[in-house]
C-alpha cells in the first residue's frame, strides 16, 4: 500500500469526475460532506439538498493491473428534507452537514447522516433474489382463487437485477437546540456522539428516544457567550474519550468516566498566542474547522483557517507541528472578511492505513481555493498543491503541482493570489482507508484520484 | 517567505485589519467574538407572526397585496408575511447530479 515515501513521492493521477459540467450550479448541488467507508469500497457524499450518493468500487480487473476499481453509482436517497419549526420560526435546512459509516457487521451496510437537527440511521441493503412460486399468489401480486388451487408447491428464490435500497432505521431527533457540526461513532460501535455549537449529547445506536448530555457550554447568560464548539471526535480506541474544538483555537479532552457532564476537561490543548500579533482577525482564523484523530490515537490534527497543525496527546501547550496551506492569504484578510470567506470551514483528512500504527499516519490532505488542494508529508515535511480541473482530466497523466506567487515577479506556471478565485473553494476531502486513492469534492463535483500504478 | 518587504514593520494581518478599521470606523471593539456567534446561532431564524400578519392583512385590505420583496427574511410589520414566503417542502425529488 503505501510506499516508503510520503506526499511527495505519491504520483497522483486523475481517475473519474463525477457531477455537472456547466458552471451554473444549483443551490441543492452543493456538496456538503465526502466519506469512505471503512474497507473503502462504498464513497458516500451529501449535498445541500440532502440527498446521499453512494459509489462503489469495482471489483477489481486481473487484466486491468495499470488501475484500481472505477466508482459507479451504487445508491442515491433523499436523507433530509427542509423543515420549518412553526413554534421558533426556524428554518431547517436540508443539508447534509456530516456522514459517518458504521463498521460492516452483515450483509447490509449503515451509515448516519445529519443535518442540523437530525440524525438518522440508514440500512443500505441489497436485493438479488426474489421468491417465486406462491400458492396462493399470481406472479403480478393478484390472488388466487383457492378453489382453483389443485396441488401445493414450495416457492422458491430465483435471481433477479441488483436492487440497492435505502431505508431509515432509526430518527434521532428533538435533540439540539442549535445546529449539529458533527457526529462521530465510538469505538464501542454502540453509541456515537453528536455535537452542536454549544452541547454535545451521546446516543445509543439502538435507542432514539433518548440522549444523554456529555457537553454544555451554554453560559446562564446568552451575552456572555464568548466560545461556540466546532467539531467533535471520539478517541479512535479508547471508547470514553473524545475531544471537542472551539472556535477560540482551543481542543478540550474529556474522559466521559470522570463524571457525567463532561464539562470540565481533562486536558485543554492551547497554543499561546503572540500578544504582538493580535488583530481583529486574530480569533476568527483561530477557529478550528476540523479535528481528526491520528490512527493510532497518540496526535491529533486540527484545521483553522490558514494552517493545519497536529497535536500530541501528551502535550497540550503546543503543536508538535504546524504547516501552513495558504499563508499568502494572511494579507488578504480584510477582503476575504468581506466577501465571508473568512468563515470557510475546511476540513483536513489523514492518508488512509489499516494498521493502528503511529508510524502509518504520515500524509495530511486538506483544501483551499481555486480548486486547489493541499499535502504534507510529515516525514519528509515536503508538501504539495495540487488541482481538481476537469482540464487535468488525462487517465493515468500525473497531475502536476500547482504554485502561488504570493508578490514579486510572478514566474510562467505560477498563480498570483489576486489571482485565484475564492468561488471555487475545496472544503470536503477524503483518503480512502487502505489505498492511495483521494476523493476530492469540488462545489458540485466529486473527483477521484488514484496514485500512478507501475 | 518574505511577502511584507514594503512594511516590515508591520505584520501583515494589522495591515489588513487597518484597512478594514478605514472602510468600516464602527466595527465593533471586541475582535471575532459574540456578534459572529450571536449570528451563527441564529441561522435560520425567519420572522412570521400572525398578529402582524393579521394587522397588515386588514391595513392592507383595500389595497393590493404586496408580494414578497427581496429580502425574505424580514417579514416583520407592515408587510404581510404570506406563506410563498416561508420555504416549501420539496415535493419532487430531483436526483443528484452526481448519479447522472
Amino acid at each position: 500500500f503505501l510506499g516508503a515515501g510520503g506526499g511527495n513521492d505519491i504520483q497522483w493521477c486523475f481517475s473519474q469526475v463525477k457531477g455537472a459540467v456547466d458552471d451554473d450550479v444549483a443551490e441543492a448541488d452543493i456538496i456538503s460532506t465526502v466519506e469512505f467507508n471503512h474497507s473503502g469500497e462504498l464513497l458516500a457524499t451529501g449535498d445541500k439538498g440532502g440527498r446521499v450518493v453512494i459509489f462503489q468500487q469495482e471489483q477489481e480487473n486481473k487484466t486491468q493491473s495499470h488501475s484500481r476499481g472505477e466508482y459507479n453509482v451504487y445508491s442515491t436517497f433523499q436523507s433530509h428534507e427542509p423543515e420549518f419549526d412553526y413554534l421558533k420560526s426556524l428554518e431547517i435546512e436540508e443539508k447534509i452537514n456530516k456522514i459517518r459509516w458504521l463498521p460492516q457487521k452483515n450483509a447490509a451496510q449503515f451509515l448516519l447522516s445529519t443535518n442540523d437537527k437530525t440524525i438518522k440511521l440508514w440500512k443500505i441493503s441489497e436485493r438479488d433474489k426474489r421468491p417465486e412460486g406462491y400458492n396462493l399468489k399470481e406472479e403480478d401480486g393478484r390472488y388466487r382463487d383457492p378453489t382453483t388451487v389443485t396441488t401445493l408447491r414450495v416457492p422458491v428464490f430465483r435471481p433477479m437485477d441488483l436492487m440497492v435500497e435505502a431505508s431509515p432505521r432509526r430518527i434521532f431527533a428533538n435533540a439540539h437546540t442549535y445546529h449539529i457540526n458533527s457526529i462521530s461513532i465510538n469505538s464501542d460501535y454502540e453509541t456515537y456522539l453528536s455535537a452542536d455549537d454549544l452541547r454535545i449529547n451521546l446516543w445509543h445506536l439502538e435507542i432514539t428516544d433518548r440522549s444523554f448530555n456529555i457537553v454544555d457550554i451554554k453560559p446562564a447568560n446568552m451575552e456572555e457567550l464568548t466560545e461556540v464548539i466546532t467539531a467533535a471526535e471520539f478517541h479512535p480506541n479508547s471508547c470514553s474519550t473524545f475531544v471537542y474544538s472551539s472556535s477560540k483555537g482551543t481542543i478540550r479532552l474529556c474522559d466521559m468516566r470522570a463524571s457525567a457532564l463532561c464539562d470540565r476537561h481533562s486536558k485543554l490543548f492551547e497554543e499561546p498566542e503572540d500578544p504582538s500579533n493580535r488583530s481583529f482577525f486574530s480569533e476568527i482564523i483561530s477557529s478550528i474547522s476540523d479535528v481528526k484523530f491520528s490512527h493510532s490515537g497518540r496526535y491529533m490534527m486540527t484545521r483553522d483557517y490558514l494552517s493545519v497543525k497536529i497535536w500530541d496527546l501528551n502535550m497540550e501547550n503546543r503543536p508538535v507541528e504546524t504547516y501552513q496551506v495558504h499563508e499568502y492569504l494572511r494579507s488578504k484578510l480584510c477582503s476575504l472578511y468581506e466577501n465571508d470567506c473568512i468563515f470557510d470551514k475546511f476540513e483536513c483528512c489523514w492518508n488512509g492505513s489499516d494498521r493502528q500504527v503511529e508510524f502509518f499516519s504520515l500524509i495530511v490532505m486538506t483544501g483551499s481555493y481555486n480548486n486547489f488542494f493541499r499535502m504534507f508529508d510529515r516525514n519528509t515535511k515536503r508538501d504539495v498543491t495540487l488541482e481538481a480541473s476537469r482540464e487535468n482530466n488525462k487517465p493515468r497523466t500525473v497531475l502536476k503541482p500547482r504554485k502561488v506567487c504570493a508578490s514579486g515577479k510572478r514566474k510562467k506556471d505560477e498563480i498570483s493570489v489576486d489571482s485565484l478565485d475564492f468561488n471555487k473553494k475545496i472544503l470536503h476531502t477524503a483518503w480512502h482507508p487502505k489505498e492511495n486513492i483521494i476523493a476530492v469534492a469540488t462545489t458540485n463535483n466529486l473527483y477521484i484520484f488514484q496514485d500512478k500504478m507501475n | 517567505q518574505d511577502t511584507q518587504e514594503k512594511d516590515k514593520s508591520i505584520p501583515p494581518e494589522r495591515a489588513e485589519e487597518a484597512k478594514l478599521k478605514a472602510k468600516y470606523p464602527n466595527l465593533g471593539q471586541k475582535p471575532g467574538g459574540s456578534d459572529f456567534l450571536m449570528k451563527r446561532l441564529q441561522k435560520g431564524q425567519k420572522y412570521f407572526d400572525s398578529g402582524d400578519y393579521n394587522m397588515a392583512k386588514a391595513k392592507m385590505k383595500n389595497k393590493q397585496l404586496p408580494s414578497a420583496g427581496p429580502d425574505k427574511n424580514l417579514v416583520t410589520g407592515d408587510h404581510i408575511p404570506t406563506p410563498q414566503d416561508l420555504p416549501q417542502r420539496k415535493s419532487s425529488l430531483v436526483t443528484s447530479k452526481l448519479a447522472g
